[in-house]
């Protein structure tokens, strides 16, 4: 395979870019397709990017993404400067939303973007210290039997 | 059903995707909330929603809809139809409200997403 030794990309996302919300994970598939990896997986992953970007863009002031892939699995690391979450916990539930009337006009805010995440990933790890940011780490295997 | 029949049963206009009227659609979703959207989506589905921002194109491409059908004569800006032919996603714009342009496909054998 092409990314026997690893490949790693990195990207750039600006909290309250609206307009541009989304060309990340957009160019994460572009990259996944052109590397010929499983649609199905690749869709997996271009949905939690989208989700993470998502919420970087709505509540944070920036972030990066390092996008990982090894022979066995896709790593996503998103790591940004905002102000966190105070409950990490309570913030994965389904339906727990701090979006603003602005973000649910556009579609978005309806506390399901975590979850959505935890269920398309093999490993979700979200951590965060309030004032300071938020980081996701996930995981998805590349192999069908891989998936946990 | 191809994209063909969809146009002329929704009565819609073709904003960008001419080239694309012979695809073929056998299930469809409809949702204004692009986090049910992400959530429920199937890859091959043809999307319809009221949302017209740039968000709604962006969250087709990445659940892989085939094509996306605006409602009550909505249509994305510029900058939308842009990331659609970018991304070589059909739209379509039909005048019909969310109910009737849904029922007319689902009587004419579009199955719903938990059909498939
Ligand atoms: N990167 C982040 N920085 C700060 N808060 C966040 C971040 N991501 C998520 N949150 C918080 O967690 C909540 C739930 O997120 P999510 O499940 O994606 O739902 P939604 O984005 O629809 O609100 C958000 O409303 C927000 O309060
Ligand atoms: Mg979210």
């Amino acid at each position: 395979m092409a990314f026997d030794q690893g490949l790693s990309h990195r990207f750039e996302i600006k909290g309250g870019d609206f307009a541009k919300a989304g060309r990340v994970s957009l160019e994460v598939k572009e990259i996944l397709h052109d590397l010929g990896i499983d649609p199905v997986i690749a869709r997996r992953v271009a949905i939690v990017s989208y989700e993470a970007e998502m919420n970087v863009v709505m509540y944070a002031t920036r972030g990066e993404m390092v996008l990982q892939l090894d022979p066995e699995a896709i790593r996503i690391v998103l790591e940004d400067e905002g102000p966190g979450i105070r409950d990490t916990e309570m913030a994965m539930r389904e339906g727990y939303s701090t979006a603003t009337e602005q973000m649910r006009e556009m579609g978005f805010g309806a506390g399901m973007g975590l979850p959505n995440i935890k269920k398309n990933a093999d490993r979700f790890e979200l951590t965060s210290e309030v004032g300071k940011g938020t980081c996701c780490r996930i995981v998805i295997h590349l192999s069908p039997g891989g998936r946990a | 059903m191809t994209l063909e029949e969809v146009v002329k049963l929704l009565e819609a206009e073709i904003v960008w995707g001419e080239q694309y009227l012979d695809q073929e659609f056998e299930f469809a979703g409809a949702s204004d909330l692009m986090s049910d959207v992400l959530a429920f989506g199937k890859a091959g589905v043809l999307l319809l929603t009221g949302l017209a921002n740039i968000q709604s194109v962006c969250t087709a491409r990445i659940i892989e809809a085939k094509a996306v059908v605006y409602v009550r004569g909505r249509k994305p800006d510029k900058e939308g139809i842009e990331l659609a032919r970018m991304n070589k996603l059909p739209i379509l714009s039909t005048g019909f409200l969310m109910y009737k342009a849904c029922g007319l496909l689902y009587s004419h054998g579009i199955r719903g997403l938990e059909d498939r």
